[in-house]
């Protein structure tokens, strides 16, 4: 454990930074957010299929989430539809994970002399995804501040060798370190800054807007389409021969077959917050994203970063 | 002697597997020595969230020499026979002793184990055990292949006795076992060797972990007890939650806080859920108000603070939590009282129930029908339960039953209570999913027991409709639940609801569906019984009579045939019944006759042939007006007043004489035997 106090964090984006700055310096290749709306950082390419087949990964990474029913117009302290995780992911895990976890903490200012950290068994499943691991949430003094999984299977593929994926969720851990009670009163930038930000002059009225349009406005019929059309393209993407007629060299298109898949799993939950689909129907909605994301680990461990090798082909 | 310590040490295992696999490895690996020749005087295993220790001491240092004989073939068999035997033994044929026998000189081989020393079957042992562990999920982790809880990262296996300790030399997919562990991952980090159990304690506790669980939960419930008591305070027991914090630290720090003022109008149960689902802490009352005041906290380290930064943290998260839970009440309450709890039952349109059954709205429309229908059979008002059972799952739609399912019905009670529905509806919402289990009471109120009956009957007759049944141990709707429900809310209540009329009322059911349902209400009303000492086949004798659908005649009927039975004339009428109906049924079938005219005294010839049937003649009267009355015991008693008469008969007089009309007669007599019993009970399924 560090001797030395490292100096509290004042702002939201500091947080980000001390985060990217840990990961980069243990080894991670710091990303960027996947460029789609997605619910979680687990979605991005860079989990999902990175932890399929053999090849080695270590990457860090915010990610914008959106969970349309988890709109309050911007007045719950916790709640928003909107939201950063922090994600990381390496494969295979290292041994020394959990202890490089509890660093990032001291990191971010911590103090692991006056907290109370704890592994609260959680296991993790993304019904979806078609995934599931086994790990924890980590409570730093009853709060939950991160989601630590070793992930045993992805799009119904067996993971080998096994990735560890962390998950922060930015906003809450964030308010905690910085002991502020309502999620838009956090200071987004340097609170000293010529212009300081805070969290709700940044999502305040975002939050109000996606509220409104989430519950209320959201064209259901349209949302439908859209979920049928992004299914129908992702199959057919899939059903495409690996070589390419026009290079005559073999590419199979996982990614973009993959982002159909995103783009249904948001517009399921764009639908769940309009209230449009049935307890029933929900199962069945599930089932068709999952069996989507299966397809796409299918291709992607038919490709190069999947671990694809001509030899293992022959 | 040496003694064994092994502790596997891993990242953090889950509370409620902890206590089982310490129990399995000491099983495993106690059986596992034994079988391999090594006793040991005692054993024991502990857990903690990050190891699972096992100390076997006086152990064999190695296992006795095995000696063991084999009987070969005859020396003068067949080459074959001979390279056979060697070959299965092990032996060369210098190696084999000849022995004489009767049949004349064969082969023996005497095969000699030597002993092992216990090291090695320490090792092999423990190697399968690591690597078949029955753990309910487990997981790889890195590039390895091994399954654990959680990652295994360190063996300590040791042999310790006077000499000294030796690491049993192991090595499990790169784990190589070791002497050392280490103490608290936060208050001293860092490994440290250990030489025997006793040391290995120490050095943990020195290190900041109670290796036993009992000790850390004694400690914890000892501490928050007395921190409560100081305040004038309660603690409010909760031995789940107390085993599974114990298995959380390893370094248990009671801390008591304070709820939030704000908060403090919340249904104490919705505090206290919402406290332990989320945050694992104890919730401490007021004993005089019955409030839930303050809470305690477990935390897993010490810290310079004493525990203030932890305990505010603690704080914050509560509050935010309980905000939620408040601004669940808040706008739950909204819709209770300015909108009667409308939109949540228009909500359940949407919810599907099953998807043969329908919605929720449509399944509560059945259930407010049949409980208006019943109603009179229970003694409760039919408009008020047909309300009652309107309202009752009006709460599956609200915010707080939506983050706290386990709050059903309690919740729908304060909500119907807030709309100002009358007190019975509103305890209905509660007690109408009563009785959840053998332990669970049945609702006493009448409403609630209409609504609770009815919508177990209409589950029930929904899931054979569209033939839903258990089998075997598949029950996955809980419909035998569901059916000793409808039982014990009958017999409580008194009911007298005649199920198979019942049962083809809902859901369109067949008489053969509904006789088919009746059958296995009667089989739960066996084991029901059987379980209140009734013998099956005195349920029996009473579930061949008519109307045994209406279970509180059938169980009336049995209790007090059970009764009779248990005196000297019931169980001698029996016998005497079965005399009779054996001969009459012999004698019917050897004429092609049924007896069935009536016996005439004049034809009589013993004195013995008239009491009995004066007995009859007089029994008649009185049983006829206890079966009307359903006074079973009064039937009982009268039937065993037969026993002297027909035993007297059996006695005195031969039923098959030479004398056909005086054997007719008497034949008819047993007849008014059969049929007088038979009114009553059938008694031909008791057993002698």
């Amino acid at each position: 454990m560090s001797e030395t106090r490292i100096e509290k964090p004042r702002s939201f984006q500091e947080i980000i930074l001390r985060l990217q700055a840990y990961w980069a310096a243990k080894g991670c290749a710091v990303m960027q957010p996947y460029d789609m709306e997605v619910g979680a950082g687990t979605f991005h390419p860079a989990t999902t299929l990175r932890s399929l087949g053999s090849k080695p990964w270590a990457a860090a990474y915010v990610q914008p989430s959106r969970r349309p029913t988890d709109g309050r117009y911007g007045e719950n302290p916790n709640r928003l539809q909107h939201y950063y995780q922090y994600q990381v992911l390496i494969k295979p895990s290292p041994p020394d994970l959990q202890a490089l976890y509890l660093g990032s903490l001291e990191a971010i200012g911590i103090d692991m002399e006056l907290h109370d950290i704890r592994f609260v068994e959680d296991d993790w499943e993304s019904p979806t995804l078609g995934a599931w691991g086994l790990g924890w949430e980590v409570w730093c003094d009853g709060m939950e501040v991160s989601q630590f999984t070793y992930f045993q299977q992805v799009g119904g593929h067996d993971c080998h060798p096994v990735s560890g994926e962390l998950t922060y969720g930015l906003e809450r851990l964030a308010m905690y370190v910085l002991g502020i009670d309502h999620v838009m009163d956090m200071p987004y930038n340097d609170p000293q800054a010529p212009i300081a930000l805070k969290y709700g002059d940044v999502f305040r009225q975002t939050e109000q807007e996606y509220s409104r349009w989430n519950f209320d406005v959201a064209n259901t019929e349209v949302l439908l389409k859209h979920f049928e059309e992004a299914e129908a393209e992702c199959e057919a993407i899939l059903a495409q021969e690996h070589e390419d007629p026009k290079t005559g060299r073999r590419i199979v298109m996982a990614h973009p077959a993959y982002d159909q898949c995103i783009k249904a799993s948001h517009l399921f939950n764009l639908l769940d917050a309009r209230g449009v689909i049935s307890v029933t129907e929900r199962q069945a909605y599930i089932g068709r994203v999952r069996a989507l994301a299966k397809k796409c680990a299918d291709a992607f461990v038919q490709t190069e970063a999947g671990g694809w090798t001509p030899e293992s082909a022959a | 002697m040496p003694d064994l310590l092994i502790e596997l040490f891993s990242e953090e295992i889950p509370a409620r597997m902890q206590a089982r696999a310490a129990e399995e490895l000491k099983k495993r690996m106690t059986d596992g020595l034994v079988e391999a020749g090594l006793t040991y005087s005692g054993a024991a295993a502990f857990h903690t969230p990050r190891r699972l220790t096992l100390t076997v001491h006086g152990l064999l240092a190695e296992s006795p020499m095995v000696r063991e004989e084999r009987k070969g073939p005859r020396v003068d068999a067949p080459e074959k026979a001979i390279e056979g035997f060697l070959r299965g033994a092990g032996l060369s044929r210098d190696q084999l002793e000849e022995r004489d026998e009767k049949k004349g000189r064969v082969f023996y081989a005497v095969i000699e184990k030597s002993g092992r020393p216990a090291a090695g079957i320490v090792a092999e042992e423990l190697e399968k055990i690591i690597r078949t562990f029955p753990w309910p999920k487990s997981m790889r982790w890195g590039a390895g292949s091994l399954r654990w809880v959680r990652p295994l990262h360190s063996i300590l296996c040791v042999l310790s006795d006077e000499e000294g300790a030796a690491v049993v030399p192991l090595d499990i997919d790169g784990i190589t076992a070791g002497d050392s562990t280490e103490g608290h991952r936060f208050m001293a980090p860092g490994r440290f060797s250990v030489r025997d159990f006793e040391s290995y304690q120490t050095e943990l506790k020195r290190r900041f972990v109670v290796l036993d669980a009992a000790e850390r939960a004694d400690a914890i419930w000892q501490e928050a007890s007395n921190q409560a008591f100081a305040s004038g305070l309660e603690l409010v027991e909760d031995k789940g939650l107390l085993a599974e914090v114990a298995g959380l630290v390893e370094w248990p720090v009671v801390l008591m806080g304070e709820i939030g003022a704000e908060f403090l109008e919340l249904p104490p149960e919705v505090l206290q859920t919402s406290m332990k689902e989320h945050q694992k802490f104890f919730s401490v009352k007021n004993p005089k108000t019955g409030r839930i005041e303050r809470f305690v906290t477990v935390a897993n380290r010490e810290t310079k603070d004493n525990g203030a930064t932890i305990l505010a943290g603690n704080q914050k998260v509560l509050s935010a939590r309980l905000s939620d839970a408040k601004f669940f009440w808040e706008n739950d309450l909204r819709i209770a009282k300015q909108e009667k709890m409308q939109p949540w039952r228009d909500q359940l349109a949407n919810v599907t129930f099953h998807a043969k059954l329908g919605s929720q709205a449509e399944r509560i429309d059945r259930i407010a029908a049949l409980a208006a229908e019943i109603a009179p059979a229970l003694g409760a008002d039919a408009e008020l339960a047909a309300e009652a059972a309107r309202i009752a799952k009006a709460d599956l739609s609200s915010e707080m039953v939506y983050e706290f399912p386990e709050l059903q019905g309690l919740m729908g009670r304060y909500y119907a209570e807030a709309a100002g529905f009358a007190p019975a509806v509103a305890a209905a919402c509660e007690e109408h999913y009563s009785p959840l289990g053998p332990t669970d009471g049945v609702p006493e109120a009448k409403v609630s027991a209409t609504v609770a009956l009815a919508d177990k009957l209409d589950t029930l007759t929904g899931f054979w409709a569209i033939d839903e049944k258990p089998t075997g141990s598949k029950d996955p709707f809980a419909l035998r639940r569901a059916a000793l429900g409808v039982i014990r809310i009958l017999l409580e209540h008194k009911s007298v609801l005649p199920l198979q009329a019942t049962f083809v009322k809902c859901h369109g059911l067949s008489e053969d569906v509904a006789a088919d349902l009746l059958s296995f209400f009667h089989d739960r009303l066996k084991v029901h019984l059987r379980d209140e000492g009734v013998r099956h086949d005195v349920i029996d004798a009473c579930l061949a009579m008519p109307g045994n659908d209406d279970l509180v005649s059938v169980v009336a009927r049995a209790r007090a045939l059970s009764e009779v039975l248990g005196t000297e004339d019931g169980a001698n009428l029996v016998q005497g019944f079965k005399r009779a109906n054996n001969i009459l049924t012999k004698e019917e079938e050897k004429d092609g006759v049924a007896y069935e005219f009536g016996a005439d005294p004049k034809f009589a010839e013993a004195q013995e042939e008239v009491a009995l049937f004066n007995a009859l003649e007089a029994a008649k009267p009185k049983l006829d007006a206890a079966n009307k009355a359903e006074d079973f015991a009064s039937a009982m008693t009268t039937l065993a007043t037969l026993r002297a008469p027909i035993d007297a008969f059996f006695e005195a007089v031969q039923v098959n004489t030479d004398n056909e009309v005086v054997r007719r007669n008497r034949l008819n007599l047993l007849s008014t035997i059969r049929s007088t019993v038979l009114q009553v009970a059938d008694l031909t399924r008791i057993e002698a």
